[in-house]
């Protein structure tokens, strides 16, 4: 294995959406000045700075946006204010989330999708030329090739740099200060220990933590990105960074099997929700994101299911035009209805996807203040890696992409001096090699057991000891406190296994790693579910034993940190009514 | 759900391994694409996008209703710009196609 040694101003770990918007925003052309296409995200006083973007596959596709996306779900149409954004998101999480986070993002969704339009992202125009929008907050577009999009806008910044197929496994903190980070090359056999002044987790959130809907051949047939495995959520978790809101699980409500978004249906033809009796039900359990899915679970369970988006009887125009859109972005139910019967002959059934950690839809990630600051200092988070502001979407990510990249270069101007000079030592390199080595070498173990130990068989354990015991799929969401700690107790002993793991070659070592990952996240998620001694939302966190919401002892934060091993729980009182700025006290 | 590549069309141009959200394609010593894990497919089709000889096509697989569907796309001349042509070809030997143009957006 080669050692390869960097240094840059500002490290951005994840080329997704947020963080090849952040690479965006500090670029700049040779001349220190922005670019025209970059006129109003860029940060002039970034010339000079050296940005270096590390990405685990290539940004050209990487992340959320690969397949590309339908619609930007949070837009303030004419007639809104941000103001009414953050009242929506508000009430959709039942008070649990930032006012300041939220704020900032609503602030800015307008500002950033005409940025991407002039990037080149097509959005549909009335004859006036106004955008088209689907119902209060979205806007229609074309976005099959967003990523490449932005993708391209990375690409022409002289001063950003891009490392693809690098995985980004440790921070290098020193007095809980991140001086850099490391990672290895999954393809060119190279390790990487990278010294940055400040640096941005925009890793996304976490996927495969639950079995998930089909685990037999088509696994991976999820909603969210596989290979978004929660590496930037552990690698905090590991040092100490506070975490917010975990037990605000994201469950989609999706197209049975093909796991294809709902939306598009609901709101393209007006599709209702009905039950096998024909019983349109959505109404009966309220309309926020929790309560739908809930209304669909709870159906089932009392055997009025299978459930369905009534869609029979629409007209040929519009099922040709669900099958492209569609095809732009869950071509998997385009075909399934070519090959089975399409949507005006048979209604579509829905269900449950199994619980994700993402910051961009509920409100789990990283605690940060209004300025995208983590708890540990130099460190910002931007994207579904960050919590506090649920119902971000595109744009939002797009947004805190932003606003973490203007904090970091104001951070990095404002304490240059502070810095001290090569912080990352020979000996810290050494053990990580020689833990990678382990796994590189190990034959498969001296025991039998042991030699047939594989990350798949272990992910599955894991995944089967969270549906069981930490509310799955299985149990209808449902968790009790005896569950949990028979959950824990689980992801305990496959932790144990880990060390027994052996890999051919780095890309198998990541596979290691992301288990890794996806263990420690677990751990956070069952401490997280149960400490909130409520039920604030259905399906989201449904505790058995507490099946009512206490709004006086839980309209709260639940926060948590590792200290000596343990996780410790910590309650925040909400921020205030038209709160705009919080700042953490170190 | 994964994918399938026809060797015998690949002309080994590594687009396919770029774009792969997972890193899942790789390039054999003849200068061809196979998925080595496919099994972890999330099914984005961005390797089916960017082939330049449609050597990829893709499939649901029998755990979540694929009956034999073959799908992928080819890029062909519209009246004004490129449009994006998917081809399904069915298990009983037809094949269906539609027409999605880049610079229009989606009715829903
Ligand atoms: C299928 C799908 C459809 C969606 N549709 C819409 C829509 O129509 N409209 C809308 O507004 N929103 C939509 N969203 C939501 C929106 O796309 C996301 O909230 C947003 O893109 C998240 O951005 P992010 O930067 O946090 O994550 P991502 O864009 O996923 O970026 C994370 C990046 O980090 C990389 N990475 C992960 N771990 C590591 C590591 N260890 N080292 C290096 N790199 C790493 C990943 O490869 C990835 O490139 C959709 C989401 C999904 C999943
Ligand atoms: S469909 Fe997507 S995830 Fe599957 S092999 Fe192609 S690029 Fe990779
Ligand atoms: S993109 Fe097509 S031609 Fe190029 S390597 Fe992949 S399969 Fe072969």
């Amino acid at each position: 294995m080669k050692i390869e040694r960097l240094k840059t101003d500002l490290l951005i770990i994840g080329g997704g959406t947020a963080g090849c918007y952040a690479a965006i925003t500090v670029a700049s052309n040779a001349a220190g000045k922005n670019t025209a296409e970059n006129k109003g995200a860029g940060v002039q006083d970034a010339a000079g700075l050296k940005i270096l973007v590390v990405e685990k596959a290539n940004i050209k596709r990487s992340g959320c946006l690969a397949a590309g996306v339908n619609a930007l779900n949070a837009y303030i149409t004419e007639g809104r204010t941000p103001r009414d954004y953050v009242e929506y998101a508000k009430k959709d999480a039942d008070g649990i989330v930032r006012e300041d986070l939220l704020y900032s993002i609503s602030e800015k969704f307008n500002e950033v999708t005409a940025h991407l339009e002039r990037l080149g992202l097509v959005i549909l125009k009335d004859k006036d030329g106004k955008y088209v929008t689907r119902g209060n907050r979205n806007i229609k577009i074309n976005g099959e090739n967003i990523k490449p999009i932005l993708a391209a806008a990375v690409a022409k910044a002289p001063n950003v740099q891009v490392l693809n197929h690098v995985n980004i496994f440790d921070f290098s903190v020193h007095d809980n200060r991140i001086d850099g980070a490391f990672g290895f090359g999954i393809e060119n056999d190279t390790f990487y220990a990278i010294e940055a002044r400040a640096v941005i987790i925009a890793t996304g959130g976490a996927a495969g933590l639950y079995r998930p809907n089909n685990p037999g051949f088509s696994r991976h047939k999820m909603w969210y990105p596989p290979f978004n495995t929660g590496a930037g959520y552990a690698m905090g978790i590991r040092h100490g960074a506070e975490m917010t809101t975990f037990e605000m699980r994201f469950i989609a409500l999706r197209c049975k099997d093909t796991i294809a978004p709902t939306g598009t249906l609901a709101q393209g033809v007006g599709a209702k929700q009905v039950n096998a009796l024909g019983e349109v039900y959505e109404t009966k359990y309220g309309i926020s994101t929790s309560e739908r899915v809930y209304g669909t679970v709870a159906e089932n369970l009392e055997g009025r299911g299978p459930c369905y988006l009534r869609t029979v009887g629409i007209t040929p125009e519009q099922e040709e035009s669900l099958l492209k859109a569609y095809l732009n972005m869950a071509p998997s139910q385009t075909i399934r209805w070519i090959e089975n019967d399409t949507p005006s002959k048979a209604n579509v059934e829905i269900e449950g996807t199994e619980p994700y950690i993402v910051g961009g839809h509920t409100a789990s990630g990283y605690w940060v203040d209004t300025k995208r600051a983590t708890t540990i200092v130099g460190l910002y988070a931007a994207g579904d890696v960050a919590g506090g502001a649920p119902q971000k979407y595109v744009t939002g990510a797009l947004a805190e992409g932003e606003i973490a990249a203007k904090s970091a270069v104001e951070y990095i101007q404002s304490k240059v001096a502070e810095h001290a000079e090569a912080t990352i030592k020979e000996g810290e390199i050494e053990n990580h090699i020689a833990e990678i080595e382990k796994f590189l070498g190990k034959q498969g173990g001296n025991t039998a057991e042991a030699r047939s130990e594989s990350v798949e068989r272990l992910e599955e354990e894991m995944q089967a000891a969270m549906d069981a015991y930490a509310g799955g799929i299985k149990t209808g969401y449902r968790y009790s406190e005896n569950q949990l700690a028979v959950a824990l107790k689980e992801i305990e002993k496959i932790e144990a296994r880990v060390g027994d793991l052996h890999a051919d070659d780095l890309q198998e070592v990541m596979y290691i790693y992301e288990l890794k990952e996806r263990l420690t996240v677990c751990k956070s998620v069952i401490a997280h579910l149960a400490a909130r001694h409520e039920t604030r939302w259905h399906s989201f966190a449904e505790n058995t034993d507490y099946p009512e919401k206490d709004n006086e002892r839980f309209r709260k934060y639940v926060n948590s940190r590792l200290e000596n091993g343990k996780i410790k729980i910590i309650l925040r009182e909400l921020t205030t009514e038209g709160q705009r700025n919080y700042e953490h006290h170190h | 759900m994964s994918i399938i590549i026809d060797q015998g069309k690949c002309i080994g141009c590594g687009r396919c391994h770029d774009v792969c959200p997972g890193t899942l394609i790789k390039i054999n010593e003849n200068k061809k694409a196979f998925i080595k894990y496919p099994k972890d497919c999330w099914g984005c089709t961005s390797c089916i996008k960017e082939c330049p000889v449609h050597a990829i096509s893709f499939f649901l697989g029998e755990d979540i209703g694929g009956k034999g569907c073959k799908v992928h796309t080819e890029k062909v001349k519209g009246e004004k710009n490129d449009i994006v042509r998917w081809f399904f070809e069915l298990n009983d030997g037809s094949v269906k196609t539609i027409d999605i143009d880049p610079k229009e957006s989606n009715k829903y």
